[in-house]
């Protein structure tokens, strides 16, 4: 019998349908994975199933878990569940702890409250859990809070919680898509070790068809709320009957056409950057004395040639964001010399700046976040003109920018709306044509596809290596997803610890990786063909 | 912490320091020589200089600041020009009035705002919360004085269990006091604890949208007990801010209740001071108010650092 069965599930919030005719199992010791692109009510999905949705909700159909009928329980008999048979995982580690309390009260509150144990005995289990999931007691004794925690560390901790009192089923909500690969592959491997040990039954909710394909026996895929298809992990993924099944997994290993490089190593590089170091000042420890000072970016230098794709690959924190801030000259370097276009950018000020902004614009990875929500696009899109030297009047203004819009596929009647009224992969090109209005010679993309669904996603790289083969500009991809790297760049650097400790063609690096801080990446990236081939083998 | 502590309490003193020179210059600016006050208009010129001799008038700008505020210090603020007596013994009896009154009120205040702003917050959109924050609106929007009239009337005149104004001291007894402080302190806290209880509110909604939230809730724990151990701390800082501020107001800013209830308080002395020209008495209430002001200030500053644990370890 299964663990948690749902069927003929459809739930509205307000008068909009969310889900339509679910259907999903678990069975115990099992690993479901629910795939979507966002919107399609996979976290409704879980929210159903833990009863903690929305007022407006309205949810009719048929939940069973371990033969109690959800849709139909009380609060109280939910209470009962929450936290003690079921637990649940979320994708964002650095909100899903109370700052104000303890990492040790948060683990023991679930299990003094099931249990009914004393603070003593609650807070010894949830030190042993602790310690199961990798956080020792030396470094991270309970009275740690959670602002003194890494982000891959919080999501431990979120696990303890979730798991302190041997759940029958684990909800795990993207849980691995805020980190990055290295701590996406232990947390990974954490939660398949929990459920080996206890039988628990895992659905694990991702858009990731790698991270799901390495982890699921079974899959469930659903699409704006319906089920597209479902079945064995290997079986499901290597015939691909259904046409969305196999539009998600090309989409996920998409790389976009593009012919050999624009001009790589003619002529003068674009870019140097020259035994770059930047040193943050170290956190004051007490009134008169400093901790040392924390190296960001150490000695790094780098060549960029016209037209050429290079990828900065690093994990979180390893400095790569620093070091394109100081290469778009938003931050000063401590010491050593950047130069753009064979001029020397470091030292100066704004209005000698003035020409080398115009030559380099910028990506963001959250395209929700990088505009003024009550500005027009118009307005939007034109705000790099100002770095021109002649102020464009209003209908050049105009022309330019629609222009813009449409070399990233977009209208130019869209330039009368505000932001909210685009899709999450509209407004990421709304930022590229931000970026090329100017017609710059080099764009910084900051993980510019990771917050978007994977078909969006093959798009957006499809723009990017159209508008590099069309228009010559060089980008600076920074990203920890290696598949990006591989889809779009020409050259890949391996950041790791401020510095840089490998370069190379793209497919060279990735394939026969040489320092360790490479091999690292490379062996924790979930890639979906060896997923498949090793599901393939271990079901048959 | 300690960095913390020494960093507030360094801003705090420095703050003090500032604002006793702005209060003894604007004094000094002002028109109007208090000896020549003191001695009527009739003193002939050379009884006006030996008054001013005596009280140290005519000596040089920085040693009359730096003897003023080294008796502030040692809480000898001089003797006010009307009543002829020291300072400090006028502060101190209307303190005995003003403090307790404020104090009550503030702890009135906090007592009703707060579970009803949890009330409101928990109940977000229906029924309670518009019926509580209509009243709450209300509360904002009527002045106190017609609360304190309306008080009056139904508990003193009409039910007859409190006295209608006036003060008996604390000579006879804790009890008649604190009943003539009643209907005073509630009047008082009423519009201060809609105020509270709106902010209350709006900081545990924006509070109740954060992801431990629902943390806290897959955990098990019921609504009620998410509410109050994991939204209502965090929700505290801003709440604290608007305490640390409405302390400040009921020390001082209390006139119009005073007046109504005959009670003789802080604010009715430095009325009647500044009606009367008696600037020392004014300079003195002023600069007790400010030190209070910072006091508070740096009490809630250290409350903050109590409250989340992220102040402790920062800068």
């Amino acid at each position: 019998m299964s663990l948690l069965d749902i069927e003929n599930l459809s739930l509205t919030i307000g008068d909009t349908p969310i889900l339509r005719g679910m259907e999903l199992s678990v069975a115990p010791g099992e690993v479901m994975g629910l795939v979507g692109e966002s919107g399609s009510g996979k976290s409704m999905t879980a929210l159903t199933v833990m009863q903690l949705l929305p007022h407006a909700a309205r949810a009719t159909g048929r939940v069973s878990f371990d033969g109690i009928d959800i849709l139909a329980a009380t609060e109280d008999q939910m209470c009962a569940l929450r936290g003690d048979d079921i637990g649940m995982v979320f994708q964002e580690p650095m909100t899903a702890l109370n700052p104000v309390k303890t990492i040790g009260e948060q683990v023991a509150e679930g299990i003094r409250w099931h249990t009914r144990a004393s603070r003593a005995a609650a807070e010894e289990r949830a030190r042993k859990m602790l310690d199961r999931v990798g956080l020792p007691s030396a470094k991270f004794p309970l009275s740690r809070y959670p602002h003194e925690l890494s982000g891959g560390q919080r999501q431990r901790v979120v696990i303890a919680i979730a798991c302190a009192l041997k759940p029958k089923l684990l909800i795990a909500d993207e849980p691995t898509t805020a980190l990055d690969v290295v701590l996406q592959a232990q947390i990974l491997d954490l939660l398949r070790d929990l459920v080996a040990e206890s039988r628990m039954g895992l659905l694990l909710i991702s858009h990731d068809l790698a991270v799901v394909t390495e982890m699921a026996d079974r899959i469930t895929i659903l699409r704006h709320g319906e089920v597209m298809e479902a079945g064995d992990t290997a079986r499901t993924l290597s015939q691909q009957l259904h046409p969305y099944t196999r539009q998600l997994a090309q989409a996920s290993m998409h790389v976009p056409a593009r012919a050999r490089p624009h001009g790589a190593g003619s002529g003068q590089p674009l870019l140097q950057v020259e035994g770059v170091t930047r040193d943050y000042p170290g956190r004051r420890s007490s009134l008169f004395k400093r901790a040392p000072d924390i190296r960001a970016v150490n000695d790094v230098s780098l060549s960029m040639a016209p037209g050429q794709s290079v990828a900065l690959v690093g994990r979180s924190g390893c400095g790569k964001s620093t070091l394109a801030r100081m290469i778009l000259a938003l931050d000063r370097p401590s010491s050593g010399t950047i130069r753009f276009r064979g001029e020397t950018v470091t030292g100066k000020n704004e209005a000698e700046l003035k020409p080398a902004r115009r030559d380099m614009q910028v990506v963001f990875q959250d395209p929700y976040g990088s505009f003024d929500p009550r500005q027009k696009v118009e307005k939007l899109v034109a705000e790099p003109l100002h770095v021109l030297d002649k102020k464009p009047t209003r209908a050049e203004r105009r022309e330019m920018v629609a222009h813009a819009l449409h070399e990233v596929g977009l209208d130019q009647r869209d330039m009368d709306k505000y932001p909210h009224e685009f899709s999450g992969g509209q407004r990421q090109r709304l930022s590229i044509a931000r970026a090329i209005i100017t017609r710059p010679k080099l764009v910084v993309a900051d993980e510019p596809v990771s917050a978007l669904d994977v078909s969006i996603r093959a798009q957006i790289l499809d723009l990017f290596a159209e508008l590099n083969q069309k228009l010559g500009i060089a980008y600076l991809f920074i990203t920890h997803d290696l598949t990006v790297a591989r889809a779009i760049t020409d050259e890949v650097l391996v950041m790791h610890d401020g510095k840089i400790v490998e370069r190379g063609k793209t497919n060279e690096v990735l394939d026969h990786p040489q320092s360790e801080a490479a091999k690292v990446l490379v062996t924790a990236a979930p890639d979906l063909h060896r997923a498949i081939a090793r599901r393939m083998q271990e079901q048959g | 912490m300690t960095a913390y502590l020494l960093k507030r309490l360094t801003i705090a003193i420095a703050t003090l320091v500032l604002a006793s020179m702005v209060v003894f210059a604007v004094l000094e600016i002002l028109p109007g020589d208090p000896a020549r006050l003191m001695l009527g208009m009739n003193a002939s010129a050379d009884q006006v200089d030996l008054l001013r001799n005596q009280m140290g008038l005519n000596a040089p700008l920085p040693w009359r600041y730096l003897h003023w505020a080294g008796g502030l210090l040692s809480l000898d603020f001089g003797r006010s020009y009307t009543y002829s007596v020291p300072v400090i013994d006028l502060v101190r009896e209307r303190l005995a009035v003003s403090l307790p009154l404020a104090l009550i009120a503030l702890a009135l205040s906090t007592i009703i705002a707060i579970p009803v702003g949890l009330f409101s917050a928990s109940r977000r959109g229906r029924a309670g919360d518009t019926v509580a924050m209509g009243a709450a609106q209300l509360g904002v929007a009527v002045p106190n004085f017609w609360f304190a009239l309306m008080l009056i009337y139904v508990f003193a005149v009409w039910l007859r269990l409190v006295p209608a104004g006036g003060f008996p001291g604390w000579g006879a007894g804790p009890w008649p006091a604190l009943k003539s402080l009643l209907l005073p302190a509630v009047a008082l806290a009423l519009p201060q604890a809609a105020i509270l209880a709106r902010v209350t509110r709006s900081a545990l909604i924006e509070v109740l949208n954060e992801d431990y939230i629902r943390t806290a809730r897959a955990k098990g724990l019921p609504y009620r007990a998410v509410l109050w151990r994991h939204a209502l701390r965090n929700a505290m800082i801003p709440v604290l801010t608007i305490l640390g501020l409405q302390f400040a107001f009921l020390l001082a800013g209390t006139i119009i209740i005073e007046n109504v209830f005959y009670l003789p308080g802080l604010g009715r002395l430095v009325f009647q001071a500044i009606t009367q020209r008696d600037l020392i008495v004014v300079e003195s209430v002023v600069m007790l108010l400010v030190a209070a002001v910072i006091a508070v200030n740096l009490l809630v500053d250290l409350s903050y650092a109590v409250v989340d644990p992220r102040l402790r370890s920062r800068q």
